[in-house]
């Protein structure tokens, strides 16, 4: 695969937090990852194993203190600069102060893009959400799972062939995120869109995920890579899968695994 | 609305009821405590009584004008509003451009905002006719600095400190999620701030900008009383507290001009409040 044909690729890339310091953390040392296009991603790991860290290197909002990150190609700085990707997180942040139509417009504004034409993308990226009915809504008369769809529209509405979301659904009781989970595959086969996800939950990275990229802490590190072959499509019925389970016991114990032996080493440093 | 009025109205008759009910219990000269003459005196001159005080406003102003004392009171506070509204748009420019500066480059902000605080130490009486001074000495081309322009600016600078500290505030109080997606979008410094840090900033401008406009009213009304600038309330207050030994009831309607200046100037606050509030969540004020 050439370089450009990747939509990331992270090579030996180490991030220190206060360098020098007694604060000084380690946050992610010598992380490899390749993303292809039109692949989903999802790192998942422990409080604090780097992985929101390292979604915020590819975003380009904080810099690699080494190793290099390129998106689509380009420079990871560039591509920011270049709106190749679009970012969502937890909380939608939605501006009170703008319609629905006009958030997600936001990006496209910023841009310099036309007002007529900015108003007929943002109506599209609405009608792809399922959200039309509610363009000239205030962001704080829709519900949660609304808020974070009008995030995502807003995220895609410059059309990047990339999507960056730091646990976006994490807020979302069970069966709302469920709905957006199926929702999102759909939205990403439609624009053809790579996704790297970040998220606590094991079943929504194995849903969601052709790979899933399991990290552990201090330092933060890539410990596994496990491929999810549930096939492209998947709906209701992949949840309850024997292969689904499989597969989610498979992040667990790649999960667990580390823990223990941290627990154990732990344990045998204390005895001596 | 309708409510807030019958209220407000309420609460005058309230204050006049406890005025009239001391004025007939207490004693006419005052009262000594312990050697200390504390308790108020209640005789005409000192407490005139509430209907005395609403019958001046409809009397002429003294016995050589034959203007009643409503209208002048009125056109003192008219000339004084005008006053007061330039102290409070000067304040609020000059407020809102240093909170952006401050917002922008921290170094600025850990240099000037203890200052900031420091200036609003200084007794205006005592920068007052400096002002005036520093203003006869401008003169551009054939345009010189008139004397209510000292006046205003002695409101704005009563008027600058709430806004600036308000609106730093509120230009500090936009989410990291927001600005960490305004960072994602590529946007500039200016694009961040006019489209994200000012319109969050809002909820905390209005309270600001409301405290700015009663501190330019009294900043005007000390400033024309100690720059001797005629024409406004603050001058009336003076001249007709110089005659309530005579005339005790007359000072009570320029009081109460002035006091409806500063609701004047509150009320346009308010409407401006009202405007934007519709574009915002219902969340309870406070």
């Amino acid at each position: 695969m050439e370089a450009s044909e990747r939509a990331v690729q992270v090579s030996g890339v180490s991030k220190v937090f206060n360098p020098g310091t007694p604060r000084q953390v380690d946050a992610l040392v010598d992380v490899e990852l390749t993303v292809a296009p039109g692949e989903f991603v999802t790192l998942i790991g422990p409080s604090g194993c780097g992985k929101s860290t390292l979604l915020r290197l590819i975003a380009s909002l904080i810099e690699p203190t080494t190793g290099t990150i390129t998106v689509n190609g380009k420079p990871a700085g560039r591509a920011r600069l270049d709106q190749e990707y679009g970012m969502a997180f937890q909380q939608a942040g939605l501006f009170d102060w703008r319609s629905v139509v006009k958030n997600v417009e936001l990006p496209l504004e910023l841009k310099g893009w036309d007002k007529a034409k900015r108003r007929e993308r943002a109506l599209d990226m609405l009608a792809l959400v399922k959200l039309a009915d509610f363009a000239e809504h205030r962001p704080w008369q829709l519900s949660g799972g609304m808020q974070q769809r009008v995030a995502i529209a807003r995220a895609l509405a410059a059309h990047p062939p990339l999507l960056l979301m730091d646990e976006p659904f994490g807020a979302l009781d069970e069966m709302t995120r469920e709905h957006m989970q199926a929702e999102l595959l759909r939205i990403c086969a439609d624009t053809d869109t790579s996704v790297v996800f970040v998220t606590h939950s094991i079943p929504e990275a194995v849903y969601l995920s052709r790979r899933v990229v399991v990290m552990s802490r201090r330092p933060g590190t890539i410990s596994h890579v496990i491929d999810v072959d549930l096939g492209a499509h998947r709906d209701v019925d992949t949840r309850e899968d024997a292969g689904f389970y499989k597969k989610v016991t498979e992040v667990r114990e790649a999960l667990r695994g580390h823990e223990v032996d941290k627990s154990l080493m732990a344990t045998g440093g204390e005895d001596r | 609305m309708i409510r807030k009025f019958l209220l407000f109205v309420l609460a005058l008759g309230l204050v006049a009821c406890a005025w009239e009910l001391y004025k007939l219990v207490g004693p006419d000269n005052g009262g000594d405590v312990l050697g200390w003459s504390i308790i108020p005196r209640t005789n005409d001159i000192a407490m005139p009584h509430v209907w005395d005080m609403g019958a001046r406003l409809f009397e002429d102003e003294s016995r050589t004008s034959d203007r009643p004392i409503w209208l002048v009171v009125l056109e003192a506070a008219w000339y004084s509003f005008r006053l007061a509204a330039a102290g409070f748009a000067i304040g609020s420019v000059v407020g809102i451009a240093l909170a952006t500066v401050m917002a922008r480059f921290n170094v600025v902000r850990r240099g000037l905002l203890p200052y900031l605080v420091v200036s609003q130490t200084v007794p205006l009486i005592a920068l007052a006719p400096l002002v005036v001074s520093w203003g006869g000495r401008v003169s551009i081309g054939g345009w010189s600095w008139p004397r209510w322009l000292s006046v205003a600016v002695l409101g704005a600078f009563l008027a600058f400190f709430p806004v600036a500290v308000g609106t730093l505030r509120g230009l500090e109080s936009a989410s990291s999620t927001a600005l960490e997606l305004m960072r994602s979008f590529a946007a500039s410094g200016s694009q961040t701030l006019r489209k994200l840090r000012f319109p969050a900033a809002v909820p905390r401008m209005v309270p600001a900008l409301r405290l700015a406009a009663t501190a330019s009213v009294i900043g005007v009304v000390v400033a024309e009383i100690s720059t001797g600038l005629r024409g406004g309330i603050g001058r009336l207050i003076i001249e007709y507290a110089r005659q309530s030994t005579s005339d005790s009831a007359k000072l009570y309607p320029a009081l109460l001009g002035a006091a409806v200046l500063g609701l004047a100037l509150v009320g346009v606050v308010g409407a401006f409040e009202y405007g934007v509030n519709r574009q915002r969540p219902p969340v309870p004020s406070g």
